[in-house]
């Protein structure tokens, strides 16, 4: 029989609260090498880190801002602003009793511990530029599995930290990771042993609670051999005149035949511009799967990647992002093959409302000498108004004729016979377009985890209730 | 007194006026036929009393049990028991029946009514045996890929799910083959009853062969030219629509 399922609380309104500043660490405004020397030294890192850090800084000065092809709306991001680390401590509570009171409030309303004890192998719950709260349920620790934030893994686990980290994504990718990779503070680290199979997922929060500050943090998932993990984040800040700037870097490896589950739903207030870079490298038989659901934020640019490096890898993207008035979501998917008999699968799926913008940027690339590679790939935009806007921009490179792809696109819209034709069942214009935006959607949302599908939808319901009128 | 009642109403899309001085009363379990000839204003009173916002009524009332339902959203005439059968149902893609039916199920809930699952699966089986419908046909999507006899029996399977005091089905004959006109009378002969009155639009006489009405109304023109029992069907199919027009301006007269 159907019950509704409990949700995870993670929406705008609830989010929409800010606790009083008072940090012990903080870098000051604008970013030189003095902020990044004291972010090291505060972290205590060793040097090879510091160099990274420096170096990083110097590439990101050299970037130009990408807006010969993204948004001229970047240029209004002041770099010099903008708070780069604000932090309470660098060590991680393991007990909830132990996290301060107004840091352990906002997560307590966030609903964060009681997610942990009802289906959570483990959480890390980040505040501004630190995780305030880490913990593994003993079981998954036992396996030897490792969960801990960015700065935590320095310290304890270098060796195979260093082995990883920047590998899938290197510092010049892009202006922003650049900038990530010189001010990284915070992210999750983790690391699955060959074999072992961690039956709930991982899921980290991040919370960004100060006014002109931004948060970068830096993730990295290794899956040895035959393992297999799903991780979820959740994000939200309280809603600021002033823009917050949220640009992360994730790398993810998948050894072979190894399986990586990466769940997000970002739900930023409408002030965040939200620059993430993603990407996985899937050795041999190894499958990874982006879900990327993306409501909230005021820019977000962000393609998650699948670099198929070993033979019958597999990498998917569904990604469903949903722009709102002022908001744009130019999200996408990179699907790089390179080993024979590779399959990719990007499904995407945009809602733009009122003068919302969604754009779907999509990058396949199958090189000449590979035989047996697959992609398929689906975009859909669903137009609410008549003032609402999708872009498309499929790049697909495929050489040689031993390889095939799949390309399929449509743009509806709600028409508003439709809308009639429910309003005359009893449900209100609202319900209405909500139900229209659920059902374009739930084919992808089926294959999400239960909390998320739900939680998903009732951010769209609230989404397309305020839109009506 | 309990009846659909609609009294001198004028409607007009743009500049058009459809509907002149229309009136016509379908009293609480009564089922009538409203018969006439393509483009001559069914359709727009089906739509214009259900709120469709393309329909501007200039004057006139419609009542439902004496209360106005002019001023009211789509919706909430909905709510308040007026049920339209869509001559052309709309798609709604990824939706399932069952889902859509809950929904607006849930939209009539008081405050503090509980949705309970169990007794809507319930109920939603139940009806669907009465009309015959197979059960598998709740998971797919509304009206999408639906023959034209399946966009019916999901109309009528509506009609039955949301207890409606008023039900206007609007051509629900047009495009059915003899097999699906019959299965969709059964439906409607089911559901008539003291607690609903029916008004059955239909273009063809053959509908009435299965749906007995209680009283036949012919339309031209955008008002009733003639009103009488089933057997002005019958009349009126065998002398033709030509007819309805020299009624119409003999009554001019």
């Amino acid at each position: 029989m159907i019950t509704e399922p409990q949700a995870i609380n993670i929406d705008q309104d609830k989010g929409n609260f800010q606790m009083p500043e008072k940090h012990a660490f903080d870098a000051g405004v604008g970013i030189n090498e003095g902020v990044l020397d004291y972010i090291s030294d505060v972290k205590n890192e060793e040097q090879w880190i510091r160099d990274f850090r420096k170096n990083a800084l110097r590439t990101f000065y050299n970037k130009p801002l990408p807006t010969h092809w993204a948004s001229k709306d970047l240029e209004t991001i002041n770099f010099d602003k903008i708070r780069y680390y604000l932090a309470s401590g660098q060590t991680p509570k393991r007990s909830w009793d132990d996290v301060p009171d107004d840091i352990k409030e906002t997560f307590d309303r966030l609903g964060i511990p009681e997610n942990e004890r009802k289906f959570l192998a483990g959480v890390e719950a980040q505040f501004d530029s630190e995780a305030a709260y880490s913990n593994i349920k003993e079981a998954v620790g036992k396996q030897g599995v490792i969960f801990m934030g960015s700065t935590e893994a320095l310290m304890k686990h270098p060796e195979i930290f260093r082995k990883w980290f920047g590998k899938v994504i290197p510092t010049g990718d892009n202006k922003f990771s650049a900038l990530n990779s010189a001010a990284f503070s915070g992210g999750s680290f983790i690391y699955i042993p060959p074999g072992v199979k961690v039956s709930h997922p991982l899921q980290a929060y991040f919370r960004i609670n100060a006014e002109n500050f931004g948060q970068f943090e830096r993730t990295l998932i290794i899956a040895d051999e035959g393992s297999e993990v799903t991780y979820m984040e959740g994000c939200t800040a309280p809603k600021f005149d002033t823009a917050t700037l949220h640009s992360a870097v994730v790398e993810l490896v998948a050894l072979k035949g190894a399986k990586i589950e990466y769940i997000t739903v970002q739900n930023w207030s409408a002030n965040v511009f939200n620059l993430v870079t993603k990407r996985a490298i899937a050795h041999e038989e190894a499958t990874v799967k982006w879900i990327d659901c993306n409501i909230g934020s005021r820019l977000t640019m962000k393609y998650p990647g699948v670099i198929l490096k070993g033979r019958k890898a597999r990498g998917e993207v569904l990604s469903i992002a949903l722009a709102n008035d002022g908001q744009h979501q130019d999200t996408g998917a990179k699907m790089i093959h390179a080993a024979d008999e590779t399959t990719s699968n990007i499904i995407a799926k945009s809602i733009s409302v009122g003068s919302g913008r969604s754009t779907y940027r999509g990058m396949v690339h199958m090189p000449k000498h590979l035989k047996g590679c697959k992609n398929n790939t689906e975009c859909d935009a669903l137009l609410i108004n008549s003032s609402s806007r999708t872009d498309t921009y499929p790049s697909i490179t495929v050489r040689g004729n031993k390889n095939s792809v799949q390309h399929e696109a449509s743009v509806s819209k709600v028409s508003a016979e439709q809308i009639f034709y429910m309003q005359q069942r009893g449900l209100t214009e609202g319900e209405a377009m909500s139900l229209s935006v659920n059902g374009f959607v739930n084919d992808l949302t089926r294959q999400f985890p239960m909390e998320y599908s739900v939680e998903l939808k009732r951010l769209i319901d609230m989404e397309m209730e305020g839109s009506v009128g | 007194m309990s009846q659909l009642e609609i009294k001198n109403l004028n409607v007009s899309i743009g500049e058009k006026s459809i509907l002149n001085d229309f009136s016509l009363a379908v009293p609480k379990g009564e089922v009538h036929a409203l018969m006439g000839p393509n483009g001559t204003g069914k359709s727009t009173l089906a739509k214009a009393l259900a709120g469709h916002p393309d329909y501007t009524v200039n004057s006139g009332e419609a009542l439902l049990d004496g209360q106005s339902i002019l001023d009211l959203e789509p919706d909430e005439i909905s709510r308040l028991g007026l049920f339209l059968a869509f001559q052309y149902p709309n798609e709604i893609p990824g939706v399932s029946i069952a889902n859509f039916i809950r929904a607006a199920v849930q939209a009539r809930l008081g405050e503090d009514d509980d949705f309970v699952a169990t007794e809507y699966y319930k109920n939603l089986y139940q009806q669907m045996d009465l009309l015959k419908i197979d059960r598998t046909f709740t998971s797919r999507s509304v009206n999408e890929g639906f023959s034209g006899g399946e966009k019916k029996r999901c109309e009528i399977l509506q009609l039955a799910m949301l207890n409606p005091s008023y039900a206007i089905l609007d051509e629900t004959d047009s495009g059915l083959d003899i097999d699906a006109l019959k299965v969709v009378a059964h439906g409607v002969n089911t559901l008539k009853g003291e607690n609903l009155g029916i008004l059955l639009i239909t273009h063809y006489q053959r509908l009435l062969d299965y749906i007995i009405p209680d009283k036949v109304h012919v339309m031209w023109d955008g008002r009733i030219v003639k009103s009488g029992g089933k057997e002005l069907a019958l009349e009126l199919e065998a002398k033709g629509y030509d007819w309805v027009k020299e009624l119409a301006t003999a009554n001019a007269c």
